[in-house]
């Protein structure tokens, strides 16, 4: 992005343990000046540890961090050049807007803020609320200033710990689309804390997905989605359908398996470690990847694709799309989400079908793995 | 059910609680009434005609407003060291962990579970030991005593509130230990310490029982009142309690006004 | 764009020393004055009267401890009918209080509307006359041939309360009533607070949540409010009868030597009698069977957080 790395931050061995509990495993992470950054997992999984190891506000127990060339491991919070947006917000009660927002500049000594002050507000859309309380303001204005009071101090890293998670849904949407900006606009590194992988994967170009303390992977938005390396990530970020299945062997780039009657084939370099003829995988697919065909017209279905049989159990209509969950002889509750284009008639509850999708979509993952982790944080 | 008695069965508990704040009151008017009395003998008791000899002369009785003047004194100085000592053990005993809480906790919990008439008389008993001469400071030493704790609980509870991520904000935005306390932990907890040092005035500048105990030969005022009380009560007295009342109630709207207009940050 | 990740291997703990906590010492340093404070004047105070409790001499020659525990006994067999008594008073002026204090409380929480503030000023604002100045305002209100015992009287009261001994003749002052009503009024607002800051705590919804589930207002009251503001009912009990014990103020100005309470019998020999063995001694006993009673009370109500 760019050549000068002089504002990464970089985080190296840093762990953080209460007693004999391990809230951040030691972990490696860079992130690149002027990047959107995600660090995405459940509440519990030692995201905002980390985040508040950056802001000073946690002491690690192990490792250092740097910013750029500045090893700031030993500095208290107020001496780092690193802001915040707290999760409550943290606006002081007793201030106003103006003076919220002014805070940061006048303990650096500096005397004239009133047009710096003005500027950001105008930035964040509240020129307007500059003397109000901030109890006054809505859930997304007060929001915003938290933003204003720490983007002020022109930090090299601005944290933000669940911004939006206090906002309703449709107002976390309009927030998610004005930090973006705001972003793109400032130039700013932002590390964003969330817990929901819609609001990261919207927002940030790299998201680092965090579970029991790790990082299980890091990557672009679309990368982790189409590409999950755990079944953590693949069931956290979205749905996904897995069938156990024996590995035959190869053909080409392909790796053939069975699962139950049927072969199944995927791209070799789609699975993390390829197991050796014998060996077993977790064969995953995402539900909207998937056709379906009724049993009748099973002869429609084109060659190559990989396909299964199945019978519907339930659908839902959802405007846009129908929720269809299949009973299928290699894996029961089988998602799959279909567009409403054209919908057949014939695709109802007790219904045989085909499903059917092309190999290029599939992945494979380790098996040894649980296939529901990441299920029920992602709910 | 007749319109009369269903309203009576609906209002019963207001008619109760207004007859309660009139019981509550009525000493008030009493004092008040009688503040504008000329008594017959030594003691106001009794109604006799009105006058307005007292209040043109409020400091006419020996000693009186001397005791007034002690009692402001010494009121003063106790709330200033119990709100001091009260509000640091409070921030203490919220913000930190230490060994001995429970100790601490106890320390702070008996003064106020203890009889005053027990409290005085051991305290007494220590002024007595040591050889102190009892007087101004043996009285600023009980009142800070047995102030404290009530700081302590109001300052507490307000601390107790208050977000704790507010100081880290602070702290993020480059304000240091010092600064951070100066600019945010006490202008947040600053009602809490207001309604601690007004409690404190308020115990110390009526305190009788401990004063009594504690005094030797110096007259504060409710001393003097109770002196009064077996040698003959003036009427001045009268105008004083009046005039106490009246400004606390002044002082109380005048305050609340502000408060309305300032609108105090949502707990 | 670059971005990387790799496990670490766990480091070693750096050699030598964790990093200093900031500021270890801070809490101690901020309790110290206080805490010495009520070290020095309110617990050393208490070990020093044990001590002249059992003493003996006499203030010409000076006291020494000679363990006379018999000086307890003594107070005790000397003085049991004004330790009674005081309990007696108490108990009666906090069951008057709760009973008065409740419909007031009640009413500032949950019916007073924009009068609140005011009715709570005028509970408070009666704290900032001396109370003693109030306290002699009841030898008017209660004085011989007055209007409120002229009405008691008319109404036939005064002869019931004669007869169970409260109250002696035509007169209010000088007994046992005069008194009890004195120690009501002072400590009422120590009831009333307490009760108001824990049914202000009280969801309104709740009460509309129990009429909903067809309880009449009474039952709505004894089964969702009463229980509810139990801990300020604990609280107010014990501000009230506490200080109510040990008082000896109403006891004097409202009362004869008939009433005289535990608090007037240490004062009279603290400050009198100069016989400070028996005063440390009764003061002991009040001291110790106030903190049994409170004690005992708090398990039974099961309230631990009162401060």
């Amino acid at each position: 992005m760019t050549d000068d790395h002089g504002g990464d931050v970089r985080l190296t061995g840093i762990a953080k343990t209460y007693g004999s509990f391990t809230a951040v495993h030691p972990l490696d992470l860079t992130v690149p000046q002027g990047s959107f950054f995600a660090l995405l997992g459940a509440s519990g999984c030692g995201k905002t540890t980390t985040l508040r190891m950056i802001a000073g506000l946690e002491e690690p127990s192990a490792g250092t961090v740097r910013l750029g060339d500045q090893d700031v491991t030993r500095l208290p919070p107020y001496k780092r050049p690193v802001n915040t947006v707290f999760q409550s917000y943290a606006l002081f009660p007793h201030l106003d807007v103006f003076e919220n927002v002014a805070f940061g500049l006048r303990r650096r000594g500096i005397r004239s803020v009133k047009r710096q002050v003005g500027e950001m507000l105008d930035l964040v859309q509240l020129g307007e609320q500059a003397r109000k309380k901030p109890h006054r303001l809505s859930g997304g204005q007060q929001q915003r200033v938290a933003v204003a009071r720490a983007l002020i101090n022109h930090p090299k890293v601005l944290l933000l710990d669940e911004p939006l998670g206090a906002l309703d849904l449709k107002l976390r949407r309009q927030m998610q689309l004005e930090l973006k900006r705001i972003q793109t606009e400032v130039g700013i590194t932002f590390v964003h804390v969330t817990h929901d992988q819609e609001e990261a994967m919207t927002m940030a170009d790299t998201v680092a997905v965090m579970n029991a303390g790790r990082v299980e992977q890091l990557g672009t938005p679309a990368g982790l989605y189409e590409n999950p390396r755990t079944t953590f990530v693949a069931n956290f970020l979205g749905t996904s359908n897995f069938i156990e299945a024996g590995v035959d062997g190869r053909s080409g780039a392909d790796l053939v398996v069975k699962a139950g009657g049927g072969r199944l084939t995927l791209p070799a370099d789609r699975c993390g470690t390829a197991p050796a003829p014998g060996g077993t995988i977790l064969v995953g697919v995402r539900p909207e990847k998937i056709a379906l065909t009724p049993a009748a017209d099973a002869g429609a279905v084109p060659e190559g694709r990989n396909r299964i049989t199945g019978t519907i159990r339930d659908a839902s209509f959802l405007g846009v799309s129908t929720q269809y969950v299949i009973d299928s002889p290699v894996c029961r509750d089988f998602a799959v989400y279909v567009q409403n284009v054209e919908r057949d008639p014939r695709l109802v509850p007790g219904a045989e079908v085909v499903l059917h999708w092309s190999p290029a979509h599939t992945f494979g993952l380790d098996a040894a793995q649980d296939a529901e982790a990441g299920v029920e944080e992602a709910a | 059910m007749t319109p009369f008695v269903t309203w009576l069965k609906r209002n019963l508990v207001v008619l109760a609680g207004l007859l309660t704040l009139a019981y509550l009151l009525l000493p008030n008017i009493v004092v008040t009434v009688f503040s504008f009395n000329r008594p017959a003998g030594r003691f106001n008791y009794e109604w006799q005609e009105f006058s307005t000899d007292a209040w043109q002369d409020p400091c006419g009785v020996a000693d009186l407003c001397g005791s007034l003047t002690l009692s402001l004194r010494i009121a003063f100085w106790a709330t200033l060291g119990a709100t001091a000592l009260g509000t640091a053990i409070a921030f203490a005993l919220v913000r930190y962990r230490f060994r001995a809480r429970g100790a601490v906790n106890s320390l702070i919990f008996l003064p106020m579970a203890m009889p005053e008439v027990v409290m005085a008389a051991s305290l007494l008993t220590l002024f007595l030991n040591m050889g102190a001469r009892l007087g101004f400071w043996t009285i600023l030493i009980a009142h800070i005593m047995f102030c404290l704790s009530f700081v302590v609980t109001a300052v507490k509870a307000r601390v107790m509130s208050m977000d704790p991520t507010l100081e880290q904000a602070a702290q993020d935005l480059y304000a240091g230990p010092f600064q951070t306390f100066l600019r945010v932990t006490l202008p947040i907890a600053a009602p809490g310490i207001a309604a601690g040092a007004l409690l404190a005035f308020a115990l110390s500048f009526d305190d009788f029982i401990i004063t009594n105990f504690n005094a030797g030969s110096t007259v504060t005022f409710p001393m003097f009142v109770w002196g009064s009380a077996q040698r003959g009560t003036p009427v001045q007295i009268n105008v004083i309690g009046t005039a106490m009342f009246a400004v606390a109630v002044l002082l109380v709207l005048v305050s609340m006004a502000a408060g309305r207009r300032r609108t105090r940050p949502k707990a | 764009m670059t971005a990387t990740l790799t496990e670490a291997p766990p480091t070693a703990p750096a050699a030598g020393e964790p990093p200093r906590r900031r500021g270890r010492l801070t809490p101690y340093w901020l309790l110290l004055p206080g805490i010495l404070w009520l070290i020095v004047f309110f617990a050393l105070p208490m070990i020093y009267q044990a001590s002249t409790s059992v003493q003996t001499g006499s203030l010409e020659e000076g006291y020494k401890v000679t363990w006379h525990v018999a000086t307890y006994w003594d107070a005790l067999s000397a003085y049991w009918p004004q330790f009674l008594r005081s309990v007696a008073y108490a108990a009666a002026a906090t069951v008057l209080c709760l009973l008065l204090g409740y419909p007031l409380a009640y009413l500032i929480a949950f019916r007073a509307g924009r009068w609140r503030n005011l009715i709570m000023i005028l509970v408070i604002a009666p704290f900032f006359t001396s109370f003693l100045i109030r306290t002699l305002a009841w030898k008017t209100i209660l004085a011989d041939g007055g209007p409120v015992v002229g009405a008691l009287n008319t109404l036939h009261v005064l002869d019931v309360t004669s007869w169970l001994g409260w109250t002696a003749g035509d007169r209010v002052l000088a007994t046992p009533l005069a008194v009890v009503c004195g120690l009501t009024y002072n400590f009422l607002p120590f009831m009333i607070l307490p009760l108001y800051t824990s049914l202000e705590r009280i969801d309104g919804r709740l009460h509309e949540a129990a009429g909903d589930l067809y309880a009449t207002p009474f039952t709505t009251f004894r089964k969702v409010t009463f229980p509810l503001s139990t801990p300020g009912v604990v609280s107010g009990t014990l501000l009230t009868f506490i200080p109510a014990t040990g008082d000896y103020v109403n006891a004097d100005l409202l009362g004869s030597t008939d009433t005289r309470m535990v608090g007037n019998v240490i004062q009279t020999q603290f400050l009198r009698v100069l016989d400070y063995p028996t005063a440390a001694a009764l003061s002991f006993i009040l001291m110790a069977a106030i903190l049994v009673m409170v004690t005992l009370y708090i398990r039974k109500s099961g309230t631990e957080d009162l401060v």
